[in-house]
């Protein structure tokens, strides 16, 4: 096999990662939009504002310090302590399902049997609070993320596959934190799979996804359904919060990450999980394999940008419910 | 208050039918103008296979979803188990021990028959969130024996071999079964049937006519059934409340109320003047 092909592979491998990650991404999405019937712009934020509190907890910043300081003349910025990185996160899952819990009680409690249109420009308007919230709470510079994880080429993985080409292949090259993110976000995926199928919980889930009346009638409670999706939303929003945060500093572009889950919701549908699985690795491997193929070679690089979208659009005019999507039949 | 006597008595095919487990006093039901249950009061008893008949627009599943808490009435109370009850929810209400079928079926159309059935053991089921994550001890032992419970009304209902259908694709008939089986796998107190035999052929009605009553005298399930079709309801009911307009217009057994002249006109459309 000539070098070319291994590269070819590596870039696979990479786009299969990237793909995970936009999978877990978009799942924080279909949980929320089967629940509820509610797109909720306000993923991206969550995973913004996740990353931020983690941070904070971590590093023993002061929350609202800014805004004590300016009221009372302080000067206090930090505890002067250090939170354990795992007991951070736990913390930081408190705080998500905290989170969720005020959401069901604010907004989603008052809003119930509203078009979706105003459930989804409720959520724009949770996006824009929460970006504010974040930074009045935790500062608005951007932050350096570690939680453990080593950065930078796999060395392992390098030497260890440098033989399959010949003397101008080197092996393959991989991020040993994409490895981890793509580990944890295939466990998590899986149990939440696993979770839904297999719990009285995970049930009443689809239950109140299928039909909210049905749902009632057998002793559901939507409000403490909704609590539950918004927070296991939320922790996947930790999580993909975590692993972006982590590669490129916790900032504001981390919010936009939300976006790419989009085109992965168009192919695989809003409705389905195995959709959002399969969308995700579509997109990431189709968007790193027309890079290497297509884009740098021919188009001048850079097509990883609108590649996802324009896929998206073209799926739309096809298949407009998506891969896995419910078919939208309706009676005229 | 009906005519019947309160006393507990033994039906002439040998069930027992006992005190009266849920009362309607005086339920007065009004969307904005429009007055959907005028000032109407009966009792259903422990038992006892009660239906609420009428003409289309009588106000019949009205009266069931003020039963449910899907509708909260203006006026009136409602008591169960001689408690009069508050404001409550739907899901409290069925977790009471009151459980429902649907006009339209509202079965979990992605999900299969067995998942179907088993959201009705949900109130059964207590694990916490963590246990049942790990799916070890109490959720294990939780999940197989309601499951169980689930597998016997499977058996009752005849329909093993679309165990792992998703309903969805089921036909209408089926459809109706398993969300038939859904209602009895909470084990309800009271079991609210709307228009359970709404749009089959006269094969499905006597199958379900069948079920309805093996329910009532397997599981002693007290029953509370609309229908608008009057001929199947007639033979399988204890007593009959006739709406018509809203109003209440006959209540008794089925003789009574076949005699009665305000159901015979409401039946034939006579011009009230």
């Amino acid at each position: 096999m000539p070098a070319e092909f291994w590269y070819g592979v590596e870039v696979l491998l990479n786009g299969l990662m990237a793909g995970v990650m936009y999978s877990l991404v978009a799942l924080g999405f279909v949980l929320i939009f089967k629940a509820s019937g509610i797109f909720n712009y306000a993923q991206g934020v969550m995973a913004l504002f996740a990353a931020q509190t983690l941070v904070g907890i971590q590093t023993g910043l002061v929350p609202f310090s800014h805004m004590i300081n300016a009221m009372f003349g302080t000067k206090i910025h930090h505890f002067g302590w250090n939170v354990p990185t795992f007991a951070a996160i736990l913390l930081t899952i408190g705080v998500m399902v905290l989170f969720a819990i005020i959401v069901e009680k604010l907004i989603l409690k008052h809003l119930v049997n509203q078009e979706p249109i105003i459930l989804f420009m409720a959520t724009i308007g949770l996006a824009y609070f929460l970006e504010g919230f974040g930074d009045l709470m935790w500062g608005a510079e951007i932050k350096k993320l570690d939680v453990g994880i080593p950065q930078g080429g796999n060395v392992w993985v390098e030497e260890s596959t440098a033989f399959l080409g010949g003397d101008d292949f080197y092996g393959f090259y991989l991020d040993t934190l994409d490895i981890y993110a793509t580990v944890i976000a295939i466990v998590l995926v899986a149990s939440l799979v696993l979770f839904s199928q297999y719990t009285k919980t995970g049930r009443a889930l689809r239950a109140v996804a299928d039909d909210h009346q049905a749902a009632l009638s057998v002793g559901i409670s939507l409000r403490t359904i909704w609590v539950i999706v918004w927070s296991i939303a939320g922790f996947v929003a930790l999580v993909a919060g975590v692993m972006w945060g982590a590669k490129s500093g916790v900032q504001f572009s981390l919010s936009l990450i939300a976006l790419k889950a989009l085109p992965v919701l168009m192919l695989g549908g809003f409705t389905s999980i195995p959709g959002a699985i399969i969308g995700g690795l579509i997109i990431g491997v189709g968007e790193k394999m027309f890079e290497f193929l297509i884009g740098a070679p021919f188009l001048g690089g850079a097509t990883e940008n609108w590649f996802a979208y324009m896929l998206a659009l073209i799926f739309l005019i096809f298949r407009p419910q998506g891969l896995f999507g419910e078919k939208i039949i309706e009676r005229v | 208050m009906s005519a019947v006597t309160a006393e507990p008595y033994t039906t002439a095919d040998g069930r027992k039918i006992g005190g009266v487990v849920m009362e309607m006093r005086h339920i007065t039901l009004r969307f904005g103008g429009v007055t959907a249950i005028k000032d109407i009061s009966f009792d259903i008893r422990e038992g006892e296979v009660r239906a609420i008949i009428g003409p289309n627009g009588a106000g019949k599943s009205s009266m069931l979803n003020v039963i449910n808490g899907f509708y909260h009435p203006q006026e009136g109370e409602v008591w169960f188990r001689g408690e009069k009850r508050g404001p409550m929810k739907p899901y409290q209400i069925a977790r009471q021990g009151i459980a429902r079928t649907f006009q339209n079926i509202a079965l979990f159309k992605g999900m299969s028959t067995l998942d179907n059935i088993m959201t009705g053991r949900l109130i059964h089921m207590n694990t916490g969130m963590i246990s049942q994550a790990i799916w070890k001890g109490k959720a294990e032992a939780e999940e197989i024996e309601n499951r169980e419970r689930v597998e016997k009304i499977i058996d009752f209902l005849e329909i093993q071999n679309i165990r792992k259908a998703p309903v969805g694709s089921l036909p209408y008939g089926l459809q109706k079964r398993v969300e038939l089986g859904r209602a009895l796998a909470s084990d309800p107190e009271l079991l609210l049937l709307d228009e359970p035999m709404a749009g089959m052929n006269v094969e499905e009605k006597e199958d379900m006519s069948r079920f309805i009553l093996d329910v009532n005298d397997e599981f002693g399930t007290t029953i509370a059934l609309i229908e608008h079709d009057m001929g199947v309801v007639m033979d399988i009911s204890d007593r009959v409340v006739v709406m018509d307009y809203g109003a209440k217009i006959g209540d008794g057994t089925p003789d009574e109320v076949r005699q009665n002249q305000k159901v015979i006109d409401a039946y034939l459309g006579v011009s009230h003047d």
